[in-house]
């Protein structure tokens, strides 16, 4: 006789379960080996799928540099295409790169480059340099990097996992990008010295929604924090008061 | 250019061979900037742009010629392999190249459907959107093609797929 259950593995191993559907299908697993054993295979096969396809083919030198040449020409017609929302900040950000991080920035464009910056990194075939579920790694590999240090949370017993490391640059100032997941969505948590082109965000917790990213930021110890991701709100204010507990 | 190198592996595996998977991406491209008008701010832009990359496919004429419709609606959705089964032993013994082959053998809406969900690592309801289709339909279609993917790598392992090996 099949599990009633087993129809919902699918599902769990493509993690489309909602919250109480998981914790519901986590707890029948204790108890129903057969389901465990099942989801664990479906997991290995979508890895294994994964590991064969998403590189199996890679574009060319000469065609990355014939469609940078056809777009780019085309680009400079389409001024309204650079105006609208993540595609034009993907493009913009293959124009002109973290340049767009060396113009002062009032407490908007903050964000909105904190999103370009989390976008291009997630987009990017290496969103992190440093590769690595543990703090203990991440954070000292941005040592001699960045004039700064800063605490990272324990996430033992909460949802969230860390993934890695990037170095960002805001006012050809260096800082640091992490990167986190919480289930499917990943979470940017930017680090930087707190300046003067930051202070219109103000020293107090801050929330905002912008493009359908939730942002939190706010400034303590001179450092200035800005936590983004298409995740929920409360995934976002649960970080960044991890975060925060941290670095009391 | 953000998305190239996804969106080229996507094309490829579509298409089918290098020519094909260059002029879908370049006409992606060129479709987006055309029609960025009716991308929605706030709204899932990389899914967006795989959608344009799939209709452009499904016009081309490999698209047209390998998107004969798929009557696999008809048929029961399959339970997920049970522990022991021999399909599954041997998809986990399978190695990449076997994988790969199993991939290209598959009807293109069924490889489709498993890029964009093991790979692409979109939700049910993007790809959904992306295909046009209700989020059941990505489900059951889903299902459908992972169990022809093992018995693809079954019969291969017998000796008896090798024949279709293109």
């Amino acid at each position: 006789m099949t599990c009633e259950w087993r129809e919902k593995v699918e599902r769990y191993a493509d993690l489309e379960l909602g919250e109480s559907e998981l914790a519901q299908m986590e707890e029948h697993f204790r108890t129903c080996p057969e389901c465990a054993a099942t989801a664990m295979r479906e997991l290995q096969m979508k890895r294994q799928v994964s590991a064969a396809a998403a590189q199996a083919f890679t574009p060319s030198a000469e065609f990355r540099i014939r469609i940078e040449n056809k777009i780019g020409k085309r680009r400079t017609r389409s001024s309204r295409f650079l105006k609208f929302g993540l595609a034009g900040a993907m493009i913009a950000l293959t124009i002109f790169g973290t340049a767009l991080w060396m113009r002062q920035a009032n407490s908007q464009d903050v964000l909105a480059e904190a999103i370009d910056l989390h976008v291009s990194a997630l987009a990017s075939t290496t969103p992190v340099d440093v590769v690595s579920t543990d703090r203990h790694t991440v954070k000292p590999w941005f040592e001699g990097k960045l004039p700064f240090t800063f605490s990272l949370p324990e996430l033992q017993g909460s949802e969230f996992h860390l993934a890695g490391g990037r170095m960002a640059y805001v006012d050809q100032s260096p800082g640091a990008q992490l990167i986190f997941g919480i289930r499917k969505h990943q979470i940017s948590v930017f680090i930087f010295q707190d300046r003067e082109s930051f202070h219109s965000l103000g020293e107090r917790t801050r929330t905002t929604q912008k493009l359908e990213f939730n942002l939190e930021t706010w400034s303590g110890r001179g450092l200035r924090y800005v936590v983004i991701s298409d995740a929920g709100p409360a995934d976002v204010a649960a970080l960044s008061q991890l975060l925060r507990d941290a670095s009391l | 250019m953000p998305l190239l190198a996804p969106l080229y592996n996507f094309a490829h595996w579509l298409a089918g061979n290098r020519e094909e998977a260059e002029d879908l991406v370049q006409e992606t491209y060129v479709k987006a900037l055309k029609g960025f008008s009716s991308f929605t701010p706030g709204t899932n832009f990389r899914a967006w742009m795989y959608r344009i990359l799939r209709n452009t496919f499904l016009t081309s004429r490999t698209g047209l010629k390998e998107s004969v419709s798929l009557d696999d609606e008809k048929h029961p959705v399959p339970d997920p392999v049970a522990e022991g089964d021999p399909e599954s032993l041997l998809v986990a013994r399978a190695g990449q190249e076997q994988i790969q082959w199993a991939l290209k053998q598959l009807p293109v809406q069924h490889r489709e459907v498993i890029l964009l969900c093991d790979v692409e690592e979109m939700s049910y309801k993007d790809i959904a959107e992306l295909l046009g289709t209700p989020p059941g339909t990505v489900m059951s279609r889903l299902s459908r093609a992972r169990k022809a993917m093992r018995e693809l790598l079954s019969e291969k392992s017998r000796g008896a797929g090798l024949g279709a090996n293109r």
